[in-house]
């Protein structure tokens, strides 16, 4: 009857690099022993990709496992399968110690995308983006100026960030401010 | 007069012509020019007046050292004081006026300054606090503000942005000359990443005027030829117009890039700051000439020896037709060479060694310049500039042997390394005897968190002063740092090789001449920006001021804009001569960030306007937005105070809200109330520590209030929480506890009770949160309909799921206000679908939003206290009245132990009561309650505070909450409270609770 409504308006800017506002992202946080093969199954069962390592992501389609911490993952999926993932992996791991819930509605998702692309996160966040330090794949919890966030890097050209619902405002007018036109750095071009 | 020369100037670009104006005067210049040089080009010599003396100045160097040719720059949104004319370059429309001056710069009234001299001594300042005080309100101080300052305070807004850029890189190298680009290609052949950054606009630094051949080209082709080497490996970035700043901790650095400062326009970034992690520093930062101190040498015309010969050979300017070239050391000798080669006249070569023997002396004397040894300068003659040189024996006392016209007066005291970025993180330096300067030491490096030096420094900077040892050992120094980054040698990189030189060794001159009077050493000046002379720093001495560090404040040497880059170390020098002692006994001021002053803006970087700060808005802030909201900041979210009406004032608003609230239905946004989710089989357990009160026994579908201490016991949050599964509970905490409480709880369960099974979500952005309050809210809820609201099916103080109008929720039955309330959580994307769903429904109740404010009435209006105004870091829950909720069975929780300190049972702690004025209006806010006499500071004795006071809708009077002394035990008694006016308002002390004590209803 009523369709989920993000922070902001789906929407581009076009900048040196391409700014996109992306519609509203399911996203499931959950705690608990990651190398428990139990906890394992039932996230690969819901996310159907490789558990990822220390700092890892694995991701494909609008689905991922991203490493958070030594005891939380953070899912995504289609907004709509949230209920039933967060379901299932509650019910999978009754009986041991976890915590599951819906985060979907916290966050706000961007992406950023061109060739300059790097750069306008390298004016925004101090997690070294070097190409051969954060090659696509590469996911990071750290901060766009002052909030937190987290960037994944999909490809040479292309990153996407989750921060914070509240801060969207905020997260898009930096990105904006970022990257225009002319305020190139050109640094990691070949 | 200067003047631009028919032909050279390597940096020019002679068919690019370019105007700018200096104090109104129109002016030419050329593509490449610096101000500095265009200046000079169109023969101004006189470019400002001095800090404390007024008296005329021209331009010293041609560099980042320059003490005097400063401007305001500029115009509107893009004008800016104290910038430096030798690091602008020029552009087409520059707009430029001097400083320090008035009327003009010509004919300034506060040159009498300069005769009163013996009225304004080192230390002037601070002695005018002897004087009787009225003296300093009349006198002195309205004298001091009119004659300091240097240039005006921007007016209006920066037109320009800025930006950060952060960078992690292997191997940072600061300072494109010979040296930086020869430890760059040592770092480059290993594959380390490699930035190279240069704050002028051109690499090479001094060695195309002054290096020779580099490999058997001229320096300036091998300069060219590095640079191109450089750029097309794949591993380094180049970045000129980018200064190092300041080397910090940890191989933090920042570095300060100046995008459009040489071409101002809109809409890109002027300034960018480099935020750069790195592994290890090469400094390659050169040296700087020092001045030599004789009488004088402060006039227009007066110039470093190097500076000369850069605008000769730079820019194609003649600072002068004759000028005479005043040395302690063989380099000078080279602007001898330089001016004559462009057809100038150098009358002397006036040389303070006695009998110095070299190749270039002899080359001098070849050419048939005359050359005097053992002599000095005794004074400049001149008035507004040079117009000669009194010679002088150096070792005497200053008896004039002959008087030499000239315009230009070209010194050179030796050369100082710029050890300053070595320095900012702890680079220690020695004092070199032979070449007379301070050197870092490299054996005491700043070191990293290993202990392992980070900065290595090369060239120049490291006290190499000949171009074959420059490049030796920016080769070895590179080569060094990184191997100790990479572990591998680099690749055979063959040393640069120059032609050694053997120059005469320099004789430190800190005074010339040796022997000279007062009268002279009182016209010798150190600091040129600061007015501090030779005479100022042995009177420091004289007054017992042994330290430098003291030295430096009582007299301003070193403390202007430059941050005495020429003066200090001859300043130092003059000090320990004062002092009987050695020059490193005495030793340096600290070297401190930025090298140079660095914007404001380029600090802030993208900060500034809409995005200078985080604004956190809830998911139904557009609708606020578009309906009056009178915004107020809660932590860095804007919550509406009160939503206005037309034509109504914010407190009509308030009034109007209350009421509705009171006799109908109002709406709440409370989204940004904290909500932590805590779950697991200790989580009972846990927050019945976290908690003053019981949580573990809970019903599951129950609610209850709760507060948080501080492990000191004084109150720190408090909330609803619920129970909301068999090992999980969500809280609530107030809007701006959220992340705080949030960290609380796992700095607990991380570093106390690691081993409890606990864990925590913050998810306080999942849900957006609307009250629907007031004696029709549940006609509104049972419109929408979904769910069932009945008192029995949802009692107070219980929760619910269902689903309203086909939107999931959860409905808490909690009040803040004292009436029927129904807190009702739904995902943050349907918030606004339901706001405006309950607003659609209400509307035949009369529904109307409220603000913080009206909250803020209602909760007063029944006794809640607020955390914030109530407490304030210093209130514990019992001064409050709330023993209620603090746990007796409990065994322990955080801040119970704090709570049995003697202090904190203490019968004479302020208690919370209810006031009411007498007169029925509303006491000021933070007012405090009088008690008779005096304490022994004079003030008078108070007995307590008001914590919340407010105009009641509803009682139609003042109410009010405040801490007084044995409060509860004084009801009906009536306390006298301040006001801003001098005057007392009476209170009476009655209960908080001013609204329905029964609390009947809430719950119904």
């Amino acid at each position: 009857m009523y369709d989920p409504v993000g922070a902001l308006q789906p929407g581009t800017y076009a900048g040196f690099a391409e700014v996109q506002v992306l519609p509203p992202q399911g996203m499931i946080v959950v705690r608990g022993d990651l190398s428990d093969g139990a906890l394992q199954s039932a996230v690969t069962a819901a996310v159907p990709l490789a558990m990822p390592g220390q700092t890892g992501a694995s991701f494909e389609n609008g689905r991922g496992i991203f490493w958070m911490s030594p005891d939380e993952l953070l899912l995504m999926c289609p907004y709509a399968e949230v209920a039933g993932h967060v379901d299932s992996i509650g019910k999978a791991l009754a009986g041991t110690h976890h915590l599951v819930a819906d985060i979907s509605d916290a966050r706000a998702v961007f992406a950023v995308d061109g060739v300059d692309a790097r750069e306008v996160l390298g004016k925004l966040t101090p997690a070294d983006l070097a190409p051969s330090v954060f090659g696509p794949g590469s996911f990071r919890r750290t901060r766009l100026a002052q909030v937190p966030a987290a960037v994944l890097c999909e490809t040479d050209n292309r990153f996407v960030l989750v921060c914070f619902r509240s801060v969207a405002g905020y997260v898009h007018e930096l990105l904006k401010t970022a990257a225009i036109p002319g305020s190139e750095v050109g640094y990691w071009r070949d | 007069m200067s003047t631009r020369l028919g032909k050279g100037g390597r940096l020019l670009d002679r068919s690019r012509p370019l105007e700018f104006t200096f104090n109104g005067k129109r002016m030419k210049g050329y593509r490449g020019d610096t101000l500095a040089s265009a200046l000079l080009a169109n023969g101004q010599t006189l470019v400002g007046r001095s800090f404390k003396y007024h008296r005329p100045r021209g331009i010293v160097a041609s560099g980042a050292e320059e003490p005097n040719a400063l401007v305001n720059l500029g115009r509107d949104g893009r004008f800016e004081p104290n910038q430096r004319a030798t690091t602008q370059e020029l552009f087409d429309g520059l707009t430029a006026e001097s400083q320090n001056h008035w009327p003009s710069l010509e004919f300034d009234v506060g040159v009498v300054n300069n005769y009163a001299s013996k009225f304004l001594p080192a230390g002037f300042y601070y002695k005018t606090f002897m004087a009787p005080r009225p003296a300093w309100k009349h006198v002195f101080e309205p004298f001091i503000r009119k004659s300091a300052g240097l240039g005006r305070a921007p007016v209006d807004r920066d037109a320009d942005i800025y930006e950060h850029f952060h960078l992690h890189v292997d191997i940072l190298v600061i300072g494109g000359g010979i040296a930086g680009l020869t430890a760059a290609k040592q770092a480059a052949a290993t594959g380390a990443s490699v930035l190279v950054v240069e704050q002028t606009a051109h690499w090479g630094g001094r060695a195309p005027v002054d290096a020779g051949e580099i490999d058997g080209v001229p320096a300036a082709d091998w300069v060219k030829n590095a640079v191109e080497q450089l750029e097309s490996a794949d591993n380094v970035r180049m970045f000129s117009r980018c200064m190092g700043s300041g080397v910090y901790d940890h191989g933090s650095v920042l570095a300060y890039e100046r995008l459009t400062d040489h071409a101002p326009q809109d809409d890109t970034p002027r300034h960018r700051l480099w935020r750069i992690r790195t592994k290890h520093v090469i400094t390659a930062t050169g040296a700087i000439e020092r001045p030599l101190s004789f009488a004088g040498n402060d006039l227009p015309g007066v110039m470093l020896a190097g500076a000369v010969r850069d605008y000769a050979v730079n820019w194609g300017v003649s600072a002068g037709d004759r000028t005479v070239v005043v040395t302690n050391n063989d380099d000078a000798y080279r602007t001898a060479f330089a001016l004559l080669e462009m057809g100038l006249e150098v009358p002397a070569i006036v040389d303070a060694r006695t009998t110095p023997q070299s190749p270039l002396i002899e080359k001098a004397r070849a050419m048939g310049i005359r050359v005097e040894t053992g002599r000095g300068v005794a004074k400049v003659k001149g008035r507004a500039r040079v117009e000669g040189v009194a010679i002088t024996t150096q070792a005497g006392e200053g008896a004039v042997l002959e008087t030499i016209p000239c315009d230009v007066v070209a010194m050179s005291g030796g050369w100082s390394p710029v050890v300053h970025l070595w320095s900012h993180c702890g680079g220690k330096l020695t004092w070199d005897e032979t070449q007379a300067f301070f050197r870092p030491d490299r054996t005491k490096a700043p070191t990293g968190d290993k202990g392992q030096p980070f900065v290595t420094v090369v060239g120049s900077a490291n006290g190499m002063l000949g171009t074959a040892e420059v490049l030796a050992d920016a080769h070895a120094g590179g080569g060094a740092a990184v191997a100790s980054v990479t572990g591998q040698e680099p690749a055979t990189v063959p040393v640069p090789q120059a032609e050694a030189e053997t120059p005469a060794p320099i004789e430190p001159v800190w005074m010339m001449p040796q022997g000279a009077s007062h009268e002279l050493r009182s016209k010798m000046w150190l600091d040129y920006q600061n007015d501090v002379k030779v005479s100022d720093v042995q009177l420091a001495a004289r007054e017992g001021y042994e330290s430098v560090e003291h030295t430096k404040r009582y007299t301003t040497l070193g403390m202007a804009t430059d941050q005495g880059k020429l003066s200090n170390i001859n300043g130092l020098a003059v000090l320990a001569q004062s002092l009987n002692a050695d020059i490193p006994a005495v030793g340096t001021t600290t070297f401190r960030p930025p090298y140079t002053p660095i914007s404001m803006g380029s600090i802030a970087g993208e900060a500034r306007g809409e995005i200078f700060q985080p604004l956190r808005r809830t998911p139904m802030d557009d609708w606020h937005d578009a309906n009056g909201a009178y915004w107020e900041p809660v932590g860095h979210w804007r919550r509406p105070y009160c939503y206005r009406g037309v034509a109504e004032t914010a407190a009509e608003a308030v009034i109007r809200e209350v009421k509705n609230v009171r006799e109908g239905v109002g709406l709440l946004d409370a989204s940004t109330l904290g909500k932590i989710l805590v779950k697991g089989p200790d989580a009972g357990r846990f927050l019945d520590m976290m908690y003053t009160n019981m949580m573990s026994t809970l019903k599951v579908g129950r609610c209850r209030y709760g507060l948080m201490c501080s492990e000191n016991g004084f109150l720190m949050d408090d909330g609803v929480v619920a129970r909301v599964g068999e090992d999980e509970w969500l809280c609530h905490t107030t809007s701006g506890g959220a992340d705080h409480i949030h960290a609380h709880m796992e700095e607990w369960l991380q570093t106390e009770w690691w081993d409890w099974k606990v864990y925590t979500a913050n998810l306080t952005e999942q849900y957006a949160q609307i009250g629907v309050v007031g004696p029709k809210a549940r006609e509104v809820l049972e419109l929408v309909g979904g769910m069932d609201v009945s008192k029995e099916t949802l009692p107070f103080m219980a929760w619910a799921d269902g689903q309203l109008d086909g939107i999931p929720v959860r409905i808490y039955r909690i009040s803040f206000s004292g009436e029927l309330s129904f807190e009702i959580a739904t995902k943050a994307g349907y918030g606004r679908a339901l706001w405006d769903k309950l607003l659609e429904a209400g509307r035949v109740f009369g529904v109307m939003p409220y603000g913080t404010e009206a909250l803020h009435v209602l909760r007063a209006e029944k006794g809640f206290i607020m955390i914030g105004d109530e407490s304030d870091g210093t209130v514990i829950p019992q001064d409050l009245g709330l023993d209620w909720a603090i746990s007796k069975k409990k065994e322990d929780f955080i801040g119970k132990r704090a709570q049995e300190r003697s202090h904190f049972a203490d019968p004479e702690r302020w208690k919370l009561v209810g006031l009411e004025t007498t007169d029925g209006s509303v006491i000021e806010d933070g007012a405090y309650a009088v008690a008779p006499g005096e304490n022994v500071n004079g003030q008078r004795n108070v007995q307590g505070r008001v914590t919340s006071t407010y105009w009641s809708p509803t009682l139609n009077r003042g109410i009010a909450m405040g801490l007084v002394a044995h409060g509860p035990d004084r009801m009906g008694e009536v306390v006298e409270f301040s006001k801003v006016d001098g005057g007392t308002v009476a209170a009476k002390i009655v209960s908080p609770v001013f609204y329905d004590p029964e609390g009947e209803k809430q719950n119904v």
